[in-house]
């Protein structure tokens, strides 16, 4: 039996978005799953009932029929207590859910018997962008963060020379560059606006540069990366340096648009009402943190307010106000999830714990409650870290083995070396000495000649050795004839042979060796 | 000519051949390195056949010698593809190893060195290692040349219990050894010098049978280094300082260049010349196929319009590229791009290739500027701004799974970060894995692109629709 997928209205006041498009509930049905949607629940988005018809969807006119039929609910926001009271016992809901925000909803679901799994709650890792609707809102939370204060500014944001004068750029300073502040530069820098970004992981730096921002650094050592890519608490002395630079933009500035949030706290109050106060009337800040109490100390979330001159916009519903966008987003990171979710057999759900990006989804199995998931075995952090540890060096040059090598080693590289001079001191005649002198010296220069080559030249490095090693051509050559030939018991005619063999296949390799590095050496080229 | 005179010339030499290897730090200075090389092997071999250890009734003799190999070498160094230079370096070395062999037995049935007591004792040990380690680079190094050249398989060949084997023949060796050292004649010492040998040529062909075609780069390099170690040998066996200064020095650089390999894998010395590398990645591979999703195809056409949109755009070559012999398209893309105001670099990694540097020597070929080409550590930044990143026959130099799947084979070997550029394009022949045997995770990503094909022809059509 195929489970009915149900797509419910949704209920929220203002929320335009829908769970699922008319495209994603096609791909659906094709991998065996029955639809049904509460009938109008599109329309906000742009789709409309006969639109899903068109593609196989059961279109119910009442929510309570269509929450007692499915099998698996698809919502956006997290369910009203109301609607869990008409979910069928041990269904399955997907959608975001915010479960540290909400106790009550996760008993009442857990009541159910429900098996839930958050899209909040993903891990962020590679395999999992596709399903991350986090980023997916974000993106258009920073894109609209930007139109929502262009609409509230009453200037262009692009510099212009006109007959009627100079106007200048706006300038945006953006906190946080996280998906949804490095959508807003993107968009900002598209306007045409001057851009400035900060954010307290240092790594993200280059991402903001490479956005067309100027990435505004706070003069403080601490890095800022917390568990998983996100920000993480800083220290004091870091929020007090913090609060300075904010200050400073903040009489430049005529657009601040906040993003700054830490997993499972309220978001830090980054700009203060004395910030606010000194910025240029008919200045704009968008904070996109409003939900979470705001980055900014006058914001109200979910209006508009004007304060000082300042227009501050606490907007809790971007992604919404861009229904269309978000939905299609929200659906296709749906769709990925149910794809990785019914691998084995048609038109079934499958929760597999060891796979890590669903057991960090799922919050509720079965009526129980598995939230928080162990922690992520990868972070992002492990690698930028690395990265961190190998930019010193000098690029190109292998120097930093030199120091690595650990104590412990060196010492049994160093007590070997002096048991095997002790050895060869005590037994070898004098006349070996001095060949084992140069020998040892020798191998040292090249080491330390060698560890200067360039790897691109690694292959010339080796045929120049190798025709360098025809070298070998001496000793046959003092074979071949010495003064000592003709003695007596000398078997001149067999050393005469092997010496001439050796000379002639060392002689292929001298010849060869250094025309073949001359030949590549002869491309190389700027 | 005096012992002293051409001792002098010797010094010389050693400071010629030291001034070479350095001038090869950087790409503007290693032609002049060649030359110092040239000069100071025209300078020894002048010195010795001019010196006192050699009489009048040799030279022709090594004229005719040195003229034979003269036209050989220069033929080959004339008509070698670059695509076949590891081959190439692997056969010289096997001449060296050879010629080792042959002074050695030749010093050794020449009794005109008189030695006695602990000398003579040393000697012998001399001629001993000295035949050994030429006897294991001469078999070694052909079969190098076989794998290389596709006359052999590149898969690691293992036999059972070869560690005992290998045991086995170390403890033979050491035996004759001590029979060889206690010898009463030269005729007595011949039978265990000849067992030792064909035992350093078996214990030669095992060893690199045994290891696999992606640590090919490490065998070439390490056998460079024992054609060294052989020049040394014959040095000391011959008591002349210019053999033991440039075997030292052959020895101590492909030591190092092994060293530089095996670090760019993240794998042991030891664990690479144990060989069998790609046998146990079943297991984990079949975990890391759990991964597999749906790989999204693109055609030439596509990829050119990609590349034409593209602002910035990484070229990551691998071994596919030399057996496609595709360097001079990627050249002629590269360039065309690079008109139209692109920012095209390479990147290479060091152990792309089947020989240290061997992907920079084809593009040098292809007329790729060298300042566009760069290493792993100093590239692997840019990924994140790259609008695409081409990758051209490589897989396991590319594999995130060395990253983000702690069990894989290839855990914390470094690789190009291409999965961080906007899109990743993969070009290969169909979807087997790489020499390591390790399924890619790379090509399921939702950002990655798959252009099926041979790299030369899909390229070739990739640069039509761009020129179009």
């Amino acid at each position: 039996m195929s489970l009915t997928i149900g797509v419910p209205r949704e209920i929220f006041p203002g929320e335009k978005r829908v769970a699922t498009t008319p495209e994603v509930a096609e791909r659906l049905i094709k991998m065996g799953f029955a639809l049904a949607i509460e009938s109008g629940a599109g329309a906000a988005a742009g789709f409309g009932d006969e639109a899903y018809r068109a593609v196989g969807c059961e279109v119910l006119a009442a929510a309570d029929e269509l929450w007692a039929r499915a099998d698996v609910v698809l919502k956006v926001r997290p369910p009203s207590l109301d609607e869990v009271r008409l979910m069928k016992e041990g269904a399955t809901l997907i959608g975001f859910i915010w479960p540290a925000q909400n106790p009550s909803l996760m008993e009442a679901l857990a009541a159910k018997r429900a098996t839930v799994l958050a899209m909040d709650s993903i891990p962020r890792m590679s395999r999992a962008q596709k399903m991350d609707a986090l980023s997916s809102m974000a993106n258009i939370a920073g894109y609209r963060a930007v139109i929502e204060a262009a609409h509230h500014f009453g200037r262009f944001f692009a510099g212009q020379i006109t007959a009627a004068g100079k106007i200048p750029p706006a300038k945006v300073f953006v906190i946080g560059a996280g998906v949804a502040g490095l959508s807003a530069i993107g968009t900002a820098v598209g306007l045409g606006a001057v851009v400035r970004a900060n954010d307290t992981r240092p790594e993200v730096a280059d991402q903001v540069r490479s956005m067309g921002a100027e990435f505004v650094p706070v003069d403080y050592q601490e890095e800022g990366s917390g568990v998983g890519g996100y920000a993480k608490v800083m220290s004091e002395g870091y929020q007090k340096a913090q609060r300075e630079v904010f200050a400073k933009q903040a009489k430049e500035v005529d657009i601040i648009i906040t993003t700054a949030l830490i997993p499972g706290k309220p978001a830090p109050k980054l700009i203060t009402a004395e910030m606010v106060a000194s910025m240029k009337p008919g200045s704009v800040i968008v904070d996109l943190a409003a939900e979470q109490g705001g980055n900014c100390e006058l914001t109200t979330p979910g209006e508009v307010v004007v304060r000082h001159g300042v227009t501050i916009i606490g907007y809790t519903d971007l992604p919404s106000r861009l229904p269309q966008q978000s939905s299609t987003l929200y659906a296709t990171n749906l769709l990925r999830l149910i794809e990785e979710l019914c691998k084995h057999k048609e038109g079934s759900l499958e929760v597999d714990f060891e796979d890590e990006v669903i057991r960090g989804a799922t919050v509720l199995k079965e009526g129980a409650i598995t939230w928080p998931p162990p922690p992520p075995k990868i972070s992002a952090a492990p690698p930028t870290a690395t990265k961190k540890a190998a930019s010193p060096a000098p690029a190109g040059g292998h120097r930093e083995t030199h120091s690595v090598l650990p104590a412990r080693t060196l010492a049994w590289l160093f007590g070997a070396g002096a048991a095997l001079f002790l050895l060869v001191g005590w037994f070898a005649p004098s006349s070996f000495l001095s060949h084992f002198t140069v020998f040892v010296l020798a191998c040292f220069v090249g080491y330390m000649v060698i560890w200067n080559v360039t790897p691109s030249l690694h292959t010339p490095l080796m045929s120049v050795t190798n025709a360098i090693s025809s070298i070998i051509a001496i000793g046959a050559l003092i074979q071949i004839a010495p003064p000592e030939a003709g003695a007596a018991g000398r078997p001149d005619g067999l050393i005469q042979g092997l010496a001439f063999l050796a000379i002639l296949l060392v002689a292929i390799n001298m010849f060869g060796g250094f025309a073949v590095t001359r030949r590549m050496l002869a491309m190389f080229r700027k | 000519m005096s012992a002293n005179l051409t001792s002098v010339a010797y010094i010389g030499a050693i400071i010629l051949f030291i001034l070479s290897l350095g001038g090869l730090s950087h790409p503007e200075s290693a032609r002049r390195g060649n030359l110092y090389g040239i000069v100071g092997m025209i300078l020894a071999v002048v010195a010795t056949v001019l010196g006192p250890q050699v009489t009048a009734a040799g030279l022709p003799w090594i004229v005719v010698a040195l003229a034979i190999g003269a036209v050989v070498g220069l033929y080959a160094a004339k008509k070698v593809k670059m695509t076949q230079m590891p081959e190439l370096v692997a056969l010289m070395h096997s001449l060296v190893g050879l010629a080792a062999c042959l002074v050695g037995f030749a010093s050794y049935i020449d009794p005109a060195q008189a030695f006695s007591g602990a000398e003579k004792a040393l000697h012998e040990l001399e001629i001993y290692v000295g035949i050994y380690i030429g006897a294991v680079t001469f078999s070694g190094s052909l079969v190098a040349f076989g794998k290389l050249s596709g006359k052999l398989s590149g898969k690691p060949v293992l036999l059972p219990a070869r560690h005992w084997i290998n045991g086995i023949a170390a403890v033979v060796v050491i035996y004759y050894g001590y029979a060889f050292l206690q010898a009463e004649n030269i005729a007595a010492g011949m039978t265990p010098l000849a067992v030792m040998t064909v035992i350093g040529l078996l214990f030669g062909i095992h060893m690199v049978m045994a290891i696999g075609g992606a640590d090919m780069p490490v065998v070439v390099s390490m056998l460079n280094s024992y054609s060294g170690w052989a020049a040394a040998a014959t040095g000391f066996m011959l008591g002349n300082d210019l053999l033991i200064v440039v075997g030292a020095l052959v020895g101590s650089s492909g030591a190092i260049l092994s060293y530089i390999m095996c670090r760019a894998m993240n794998r042991r010395f030891l664990a690479v010349i144990a060989g069998g590398f790609g046998t146990e990645g079943g297991k984990a591979a079949a975990a890391a196929g759990g991964l597999a999703g749906e790989v999204n195809p693109i055609s030439a056409q596509e990829t050119a319009e990609l590349l034409r949109e593209a602002k910035k755009v990484i070229i990551v070559p691998g071994y596919g590229m030399a057996v496609a012999q595709a360097q001079h398209v990627v050249s002629e893309i590269s360039r065309l791009l690079r008109d139209k105001g692109v920012d095209v670099r390479f990147a290479i990694h060091p152990v792309a290739g089947r020989m240290p540097g061997h992907m920079n020597v084809l593009l040098a070929e292809a007329k790729v500027p060298y300042d566009i080409v760069f290493e792993m550590e100093e590239i692997n930044d840019e990924f994140p701004e790259a609008d695409v990143a081409l990758i051209i026959g490589a897989n396991d130099i590319v594999n995130p799974a060395a990253q983000e799947v702690p069990d894989s084979p290839i855990a914390g070997m470094p690789v190009l970060e291409v999965w961080k550029a906007k899109t990743s394009i993969v070009m290969k022949r169909s979807m087997a894995s790489g020499y390591a045997g390790v399924d890619n995770p790379l090509f399921y990503k939702d950002n990655n692109r798959m252009l099926f094909g041979d790299a030369k022809k899909t390229l070739e059509e990739v640069l039509a629709a761009l020129k179009s």
